[in-house]
Parts: C-alpha cells; sequence; structure tokens
C-alpha cells in the first residue's frame, strides 16, 4: 500500500479546521520554510522533488517557478487553478471540501518562494460551497498568524483571496483564467509572451493547480529528495486519481505513481474493478481531452507490456496505441456502454465550451458534434469517419490554446481504435438506436509482438 | 440566441449592504484594477434579485467606472449568470459523459416529468426551473445537480431522491 502524502488525515475529524489541521503537524512547512529557508531553497527543493504540474500538461513546477521574472519594483503573482472543469476530474473539489487547510498552506510556501505579496486561488463559481469552506480557512489562518502582515513574526506579508469564476470551462486554460480574473471574458491569450513575463497585470505570474500547490507541502515537510523517491522514473511522488463511471468504487484515491493500471482498476483497496459484475470495455485515463483506450490496450501497451499509472506509461504508444496522465479523470466504460454516444457527448461539450476565438476550434467542434449526432442516432454516412478524422485533424494544432486539441483527440482516438463499432451504426442505424455494440473484441488479449531480430 | 436588447429588464436599487459587499471585494486588487471585482459582483446581484437584468448591468458597470459593454459581454459569456428570472429553485444537472455512464439523461427526464416544465421553463407557482448543465467535478458521485443560488449540492441522484428533494424545497417555500 502506497503512502499518503495528500490525504493522510483526510477522515480526521474535523480536519477542515485549523485547530485539528494543526495539530496533525499541519503549517509546519510554513514555519519551516519561512523561518529557515530562503525563496530560493524552497524552489531548488520543488525541483529536486521532480513534482509535474497536476493540472493536467504535466511540467515540472520548479522549472516554472525558476522561470519567473523578477524585475526589480513589480508585483508577482501566483494564482492557484481551481477551476476543475475537465469532464473525469473531480480531486481538486474533493481536497478543497475535506482538508482547505492544506491548500492554503500549500499556498503559503509557494507565495513565500516566488515572492508573491498577493495571491488568489481562482475557483470555479459553481463551487460555491467550497468557496465558503476556503474563505473560512484563510480567515482562520490569518487569526492565527499565518496570512496577513509580518507571518510568524518573520516580516514576510501575504494576502490571500478566493475569487470566483463564471461558468465556463475554458477558463481552466491558464491564461483565459488570468483574463477572468481581471473581470473579462475567459478568451486565451496568445503565447508567448507566457504569464512568467506577463501573467496577471501584465506581471510576472504562476499558474499552479490545487494538486500541484498542495504537494509543496510534503515535499518542504520530508525534503524534494525523499519527494522524488516515491515513483518511477520522472512520474515522481503520488498522484490523486479521481476514478468515475462503471467503477465498482468510484472516489478519489492517492497513488504512488507507477501503480500498475490493473491493480489501480481491479484492486479492492482502489476502484474494485467494474460495478455490477461487468467487463471492461474501454478507459479514458486522464480526464475527457485524452485520447480513449479499449480494454487491452488501456491494460497492456503494444508491446504487451503491463500499462502503470504513469505520466510515461499512459502515453507509452504515443497517439497510436497510448494515450495521457492528464489531470488524473479515470472513466471507465463497461461492456454496455456505447463508444458512439460517449463521443458525440464530449464533442458537444467542447462545441458549448469553445470560447469562439479561433475559426477551427469554433466551427469543427460544432461540425464534429453534428456529425456525431447523426451517427449516434442511425443517419450517418459511411464516409463520416474520415470526415470526423478530417475536420479533427484541421483542428489540431491550428488554434491559439489546447482546447481544440483536446477536442479533436477524443474524436480521433475513439475512431482509431472503435471504428467498426462507428460502422455498425451507419449499417445498423435502426438497431444502433435500440441496443449497443458491446464489448465485442475490444477485451481480447493483445497478440505478442514479433521478437525484434537481433 | 439570446440577444441584450432583447432582454426584458426590470429596474433594481444596490442597497447600502450589497454596496458594501462590492466595495469589499474591490479592497482585493490593485488601486485602479477595480475590473477584476466584476465576476464576484455579478454573482452577488444574481444572489440578491434571481438574475441579472440588464439594468443591473449598467449600474454594475457605473459601479466599477468601466463601460456598459464590458459588463454585457462577460454577462453574456459565462454560463451562470442568468439572463431572464428562473424558478426560486433552480435545478442545474449534469449532462456530460461521465454522469450519463451512470443514468444523468434519465433523472433529467425524469425531472422534466416530474416538474412538468421543459428545460428553461419555470413551473406555473414559480416555484421550480431546470437545466443541464457541464460537469459538476463530482463525476464520482453521479447523477449530480446542485440548486442555486446557494449552490447546494445532490449526489447520486435516483428518482426516489428527486421526489423528496421536490417535496422538501416545496415544503420549505412555505415558511
Ligand atoms: C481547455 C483547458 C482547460 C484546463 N483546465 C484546467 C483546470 O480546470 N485546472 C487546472 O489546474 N488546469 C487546467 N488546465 C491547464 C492549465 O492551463 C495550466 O496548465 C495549469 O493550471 C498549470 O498548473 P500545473 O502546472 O500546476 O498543472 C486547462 C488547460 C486547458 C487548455
Ligand atoms: S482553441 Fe478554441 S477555446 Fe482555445 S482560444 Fe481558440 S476558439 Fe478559444
Ligand atoms: S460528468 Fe457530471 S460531475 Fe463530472
Amino acid at each position: 500500500m502506497g503512502r499518503k502524502l495528500l490525504l493522510e488525515h483526510i477522515n480526521v475529524p474535523g480536519i477542515n479546521t485549523f485547530d485539528v489541521y494543526r495539530s496533525k503537524g499541519g503549517y509546519a512547512a510554513v514555519e519551516k520554510a519561512l523561518k529557515t529557508l530562503t525563496p530560493d531553497e524552497v524552489v531548488e527543493e520543488v525541483k529536486k522533488s521532480g513534482l509535474r504540474g497536476r493540472g493536467g500538461a504535466g511540467f515540472p513546477t520548479g522549472m516554472k517557478w525558476s522561470f519567473l521574472a523578477k524585475p526589480e519594483g513589480v508585483a508577482r503573482y501566483l494564482v492557484c487553478n481551481a477551476d476543475e472543469s475537465e469532464p473525469g476530474t473531480f480531486k481538486d473539489r474533493y481536497l478543497m471540501t475535506y482538508i482547505p487547510h492544506l491548500l492554503i498552506e500549500g499556498m503559503i510556501v509557494a507565495s513565500f518562494a516566488l515572492g508573491a505579496k498577493t495571491s488568489y486561488i481562482y475557483v470555479r463559481g459553481e463551487m460555491m460551497p467550497q468557496i465558503r469552506i476556503l474563505e473560512r480557512a484563510i480567515a482562520e489562518a490569518k487569526a492565527k498568524g499565518f496570512l496577513g502582515k509580518n507571518i510568524l513574526g518573520t516580516g514576510y506579508d501575504l494576502e490571500l483571496y478566493v475569487q470566483p469564476g463564471g461558468g465556463a470551462y475554458i477558463c481552466g486554460e491558464e491564461t483565459a483564467l488570468l483574463e477572468s480574473l481581471e473581470g473579462k471574458r475567459g478568451n486565451p491569450r496568445i503565447k508567448p509572451p507566457f504569464p512568467a513575463i506577463a501573467g496577471l497585470y501584465g506581471c510576472p505570474t504562476v499558474v499552479n493547480n490545487v494538486e500541484s500547490i498542495a504537494a509543496v507541502v510534503p515535499i518542504i515537510n520530508e525534503g524534494g529528495e525523499e519527494y522524488a523517491k516515491i515513483g518511477i522514473g520522472r512520474s515522481t511522488g503520488t498522484k490523486l486519481i479521481s476514478a468515475g463511471g462503471n467503477v465498482a468504487k468510484p472516489g478519489v484515491y492517492e497513488i504512488d505513481l507507477g501503480l500498475p493500471a490493473e491493480e489501480f482498476l481491479y484492486s479492492p483497496e482502489y476502484c474494485g474493478g467494474i460495478a455490477n459484475g461487468k467487463r471492461l470495455k474501454a478507459v479514458v485515463a486522464g480526464g475527457s481531452s485524452v485520447p480513449i483506450l479499449p480494454a487491452n490496450l488501456f491494460l497492456k501497451t503494444i508491446n504487451n507490456e503491463a500499462r502503470l499509472m504513469s505520466y510515461e506509461s499512459l502515453s507509452d504508444g504515443g497517439f497510436t496505441s497510448g494515450s495521457m496522465m492528464g489531470s488524473g479523470g479515470f472513466i471507465a466504460f463497461d461492456e454496455d456502454q456505447c463508444i458512439v454516444r460517449n463521443t458525440w457527448n464530449f464533442a458537444r461539450f467542447y462545441h458549448h465550451e469553445s470560447c469562439g476565438q479561433c475559426s477551427p476550434c469554433r466551427e469543427g467542434t460544432g461540425w464534429m458534434e453534428k456529425v456525431l449526432h447523426r451517427l449516434e442516432y442511425g443517419h450517418g454516412k459511411m464516409s463520416d469517419m474520415d470526415l470526423l478524422v478530417d475536420v479533427s485533424k484541421k483542428i489540431e494544432g491550428n488554434t491559439i490554446c489546447p482546447l481544440g486539441d483536446a477536442a479533436a483527440w477524443p474524436v480521433a482516438s475513439a475512431i482509431r481504435h472503435f471504428r467498426d463499432e462507428f460502422e455498425w451504426h451507419v449499417t445498423n442505424g435502426a438497431e444502433a438506436t435500440t441496443r449497443n455494440y458491446g464489448l465485442a473484441h475490444y477485451a481480447d488479449p493483445l497478440p505478442t509482438p514479433e521478437p525484434v531480430a537481433g | 440566441m439570446l440577444r441584450v436588447e432583447d432582454l426584458q429588464t426590470t429596474p433594481v436599487e444596490f442597497s447600502a449592504e450589497l454596496i458594501a459587499k462590492f466595495d469589499d471585494v474591490v479592497s482585493r486588487y490593485p488601486e485602479g484594477k477595480q475590473k477584476s471585482a466584476l465576476l464576484p459582483i455579478l454573482h452577488f446581484v444574481q444572489a440578491e434579485f434571481g438574475w441579472v437584468s440588464p439594468d443591473a448591468m449598467e449600474k454594475v458597470a457605473d459601479y466599477l467606472s468601466i463601460q456598459h459593454v464590458e459588463v454585457f459581454e462577460v454577462a453574456t459569456f459565462y454560463t451562470m449568470y442568468l439572463l431572464k428570472p428562473q424558478g426560486k429553485y433552480f435545478l442545474e444537472v449534469c449532462r456530460t459523459g461521465p454522469c450519463c455512464l451512470v443514468g444523468a439523461e434519465k433523472i433529467m427526464d425524469y425531472i422534466e416529468q416530474k416538474l412538468g416544465v421543459k428545460e428553461g421553463e419555470v413551473t406555473p407557482d414559480g416555484l421550480f426551473s431546470w437545466r443541464g448543465v457541464e460537469c459538476l467535478a463530482a463525476c464520482g458521485f453521479g447523477p449530480v445537480l446542485q440548486i442555486s443560488p446557494e449552490y447546494t449540492f445532490y449526489e447520486n441522484l435516483t428518482p426516489e431522491k428527486v421526489d423528496k428533494l421536490v417535496a422538501d424545497l416545496t415544503a420549505q417555500s412555505k415558511n
């Protein structure tokens, strides 16, 4: 069983209050950082830890921090991305609901490291209950001298505020988030300049996911090197995985990176297999934006090796036979789910959420939704699959922000791996509206690869 | 497509308490960056009046010393701001993929039938309206819905839970 660095105390009664959190060793990282380390030393620990951004892109956090511009006399900002809207992902909401002080503590340490005097937690507006929880936690921390002027007598000042969004998935994209925080529509900015040079109000800014910020706490407490001992290769530490869809035990699990995918899915310690004794058909391993995999390719890589829950292993095989870690939004599909219907649903989502700035994304997502709708409802054509792949290719790489790619990948991968199910929707249109294609061959063992002649 | 000029408008007055809340939000940002308060202020307005009317948008713009259009474009971009009045209890049901794997579509059908109104319409007694919304970051506990103005959250929905919810809210509205 892996170690819990973030969720160890999540079930302790009252852990959402300052006093209980403190009695469990909470805010020790703030004391250690502010009293015994310099800001650069904190950055150094985070670099050593190998922590990679938990918001989806997996960019090394310490490196991101060291890119922050530090011109004399210009304010610097830390903004926490708590917009969590990627379908399948619900770990940040969980963490903020049950152990809000972990995020507050991480924000204080990270703000100190970056030299920020004002920091914001941008929470999606729908999470009003979590906003109230965080505001209460901030008030408690401030009353105890962990926020505000001259924190713990160290001379460091920090104000921390919670900012609500207004309901828009695109505001999870970091530059759209900054626009939104400035009181504007959430239109992503053209990069460069990157936020590290010109972010909030044109000032140098770091944007980090809730889980990335929370992970800074154990990294400072135990040291970056200790943290890096957990995990495998460049996937260090623990990761929160939000498991949903048809798993037997949905919920948020903290795993050591590198856990075998099969163990994660079937062990009673984690997902406990598929609900109602059904069989697994497909998995979206990292939130709706990452490629979908049939059961066999999720459990094994194309080389017939066990797939692991790590950045590298989940993307093993590239887009031909692999997927991505993404945000850790794990969605399992049982044998009775329809891949066409789900692909249509996701396409509808991206069309609804496109900000509309780039024509390939604005128009392409609309076309994909329309074509998938007709396939799902039995009016599709055999040429529709190639049409969809063509549209997805025209979006991919041709837009201002990655939402376009995020819309293209699920469609392209569904057709790549489940083309016969799409074709069946065309040939058996009427039948497809009354029953599903079923498991078919999607869980069959993979062929053993030819040994490479040496 | 809803256009700003098509919206009905209702004149609103901002109370001293409401303005005090606005002032508090504005104090969180640097000098001259008061526009950052726009999204939080629109949430306060909606909590107070139940929706965001064009008149309220203009008054918010004047309060923040920004152009009216700067408020219109924000109020129409974000899905949470309601551009017309809704039921006293507005049920927002997640309709995105993961929740559909565990029955969200059936729950939406059930709500439509139970309330007897289509998505976006208000029940004759003014108590309820509903709509489908995108992933609410609770996919493991689906189907889910939230009820504004408090955004109270309900998980693992079943028809029985919906029945109880509607009955409880109806009773609550009479107190
Ligand atoms: C369309 C879109 C939506 C995103 N949504 C989120 C989100 O909800 N939460 C998040 O942390 N990152 C999200 N991201 C990634 C952010 O742009 C950014 O990479 C991240 O917040 C950086 O934090 P990290 O390095 O700690 O992961 C999204 C990106 C895109 C393109
Ligand atoms: S890719 Fe889509 S969401 Fe991103 S900026 Fe362009 S139109 Fe907007
Ligand atoms: S899909 Fe419904 S909460 Fe995420």
